[in-house]
């Protein structure tokens, strides 16, 4: 009976790929707070997270001028004297994905990403799935971000789960794959670990995996992050293969930012500094990020209301 | 039976919490006689930086309270400084005022605390206005809050000055960062206990304590502070000026060098909530 049940499954997949120590984690992740990171070296990194920023807008009011005005901020973020970089992508709806196009032109580095397969829930059919995310790479997505059959994995179902995702790639040709855990719903560390090998074996190198969609109660926290990136060095420990990563949601201050650096730096190393290798999904943070970047150019302490349109000007 | 002394460790309050500077830096204070007293939080620009913060915070839903509601709340605070006035006295004649003197200086905070509490409802009426115009239109001035108004309170009467200066601001509902008194402080982490019974929201007033010198520069460019109001010497003025300049803030300061008698009705007035306002002129076409 045992072997049939979801947790017979699970309980070989954690065999197999290793278990997580979760007050560890916790204990570890507390620490990357104490670092002391200030002037030129704050500075470098304010501008490496401006430049890992996928600017998000997921909203049901998403319209093509608020798109394009996104594209806008992501191309050119602040005055160009300030040097803060361009973001590495916009991240929109699939029905967006033609309007940013436009707005971007072809000719530039900032790339679109779009959340495609009946995202936030992936509850449709696979074929419904597939489709969007081939008319999402035609209209010209560069990124598709994709979430899991999370009803699959729960219930010891992995091989579908793989499938799944295999079609996707397949669906996606030269687009790079974002796989969506969605980690709230996969409720403990030992399930994060076991997820992300899941997906990581049947993603190609380069392609990332990404804590979640943004759309429940809890979204990227340090712990996961550090779950999800152990498990990215202990793949590419293993195969050589280097998978990214992508937290998302709830990243809104550059402070958050530079301690999810700090663990990058302190588990994955040097070579994961990029925005290839790791990005933040975000719609507030690059504000932040100009806001502390001009704070730390001038010596004075900013307001919010000289970088972003949405914030009051209380 | 004997007991182990238990000593209060003074916190300042911001952000409707009691906190120890980030800096975890401390002032040793001593009474009038010269005995160690308690250790101080040494505040830093990084407290002051998250005391806006937590301004920004609670501003917005401090100005949109009610005139009405704003002024029980302000009353509020009267009374519950009105309740613990022998304490708050016996702070005062810790930093070297006589009983008499102290105790009237704590009547007088409640008074004008009172006297601001009842402006809450009344100085729109007073300072906004319908103007006349050569054209079928309304047309109104109506009044505004700033936001964020920092404080600089002088050495002297550490809590009479202080609310002398904060309570028109938030009578219009603006948020306050202050700092208090170097020499005398502890009047003002009394105080901050008082704000945090009062129903006063957590962070429309927050408190701070430290030195002058380290703290001036960073009220002076700090850019999302909107005004600066309080009491400064020549120095501090310069730099408060040249600061104010460049982050577009409103300057509202007395000279230090000129003392001020607080307990005069004239330290109180209308033109006081005036000085943190912002004007607004509306024209609105008259129907048939």
């Amino acid at each position: 009976m045992l072997a049939r049940s979801p947790h017979g499954a699970l309980r070989r997949l954690f065999d197999d790929v290793g278990t997580v120590d979760a007050v560890g984690i916790e204990e570890r992740v507390a620490k990357y707070g104490t670092r002391s990171i200030k002037k030129a070296s704050k500075l470098w990194g304010l501008k490496l997270a401006a430049s890992m920023v996928d600017l998000t807008t997921l909203e049901g009011k998403d319209t093509p001028g608020k798109v394009a005005s996104l594209c806008q901020k992501a191309m050119c973020p602040h005055d160009p004297e300030l040097g803060v970089p361009q973001v590495a992508a916009v991240c929109v709806y699939p029905a967006m994905v033609k309007h940013a196009r436009k707005a971007l032109g072809s000719a530039t580095a900032v790339r679109i990403a779009s959340v495609a397969t009946a995202f936030p829930s992936g509850q449709a059919p696979l074929k419904t799935r597939l489709a969007e995310v081939k008319a999402a790479v035609a209209d010209g997505a560069d990124e598709i971000d994709m979430v899991i059959n999370r009803g699959a994995f729960l219930s010891g179902e992995f091989g579908v789960m793989q499938d799944e995702i295999r079609a996707v790639v397949e669906a996606c040709g030269q687009a790079t794959l974002k796989v969506i855990l969605e980690v709230s719903e996969l409720e403990t560390f030992d399930n994060i670990r076991a997820a992300s090998f899941l997906a990581m074996r049947v993603i190609r190198e380069g392609d990332f995996i990404k804590t979640s969609t943004g759309k429940t109660s809890l979204n990227a926290t340090l712990g996961n992050n550090q779950v999800m990136i152990e498990a990215i060095r202990d793949y590419y420990l293993d195969t050589g293969v280097s998978i990214a990563m992508k937290p998302a949601g709830g990243i809104r201050t550059a402070k958050q930012a530079l301690t999810f650096l700090i663990a990058i730096k302190e588990t994955l190393g040097d070579a994961w500094l990029n925005n290839a290798r790791y990005r933040f999904g975000a719609s507030a943070l690059l504000n932040d990020l100009i806001r502390q970047i001009e704070k730390e150019n001038t010596g004075a302490y900013q307001a919010p209301y000289y970088f972003s349109e949405a914030t009051e000007s209380y | 039976m004997s007991r182990l002394p238990i000593t209060k460790t003074p916190k300042v309050y911001v952000g409707g919490a009691f906190i120890r500077s980030e800096s975890a830096r401390v002032f040793p204070l001593k009474d009038a006689a010269g005995n160690f007293f308690a250790n101080i939080p040494q505040c830093t620009r990084k407290d002051l930086r998250n005391a806006v913060e937590a301004a920004a915070k609670a501003g917005p839903g401090w100005a949109k309270r009610t005139a009405y509601n704003r002024g029980q709340i302000i009353y509020r605070l009267g009374e519950m400084i009105e309740a613990r006035a022998g304490e708050m006295a016996a702070a005062l004649v810790l930093g070297g005022a006589s009983k008499v003197a102290a105790a009237r200086e704590v009547a007088a905070t409640v008074d004008r605390l009172i006297y601001y509490a009842g402006w809450t409802d009344k100085y729109e009426q007073v300072l906004g206005n319908v103007n006349p115009v050569a054209a079928p239109y309304f047309n109104f001035t109506v009044t505004e809050p700033m936001g964020i108004v920092g404080v600089l309170a002088p050495e002297e009467s550490p809590l009479l000055a202080l609310v002398s200066l904060f309570a028109p601001a938030i009578t219009s509902g603006n948020a306050v960062v202050a700092l208090a008194s170097t020499s005398q402080p502890y009047p003002a982490i009394l105080l901050g206990e008082m704000l945090a019974t009062s129903d006063l929201p957590g962070g429309v007033v927050n408190v701070l304590t430290g030195f002058r010198k380290e703290m001036v520069p960073t009220f002076a460019t700090h850019r999302h502070l909107r005004a600066l109001v309080g009491v400064a010497n020549a120095d501090e003025r310069k730099a408060l000026a040249i600061g104010a300049a460049d982050s577009m803030k409103r300057l509202q300061l007395l000279k230090a060098e000129e003392p001020t008698d607080w307990l005069a009705d004239s330290a109180q007035s209308l033109y006081a909530v005036r000085d943190t306002l912002e004007f607004k002129t509306t024209w609105h076409p008259i129907g048939a």
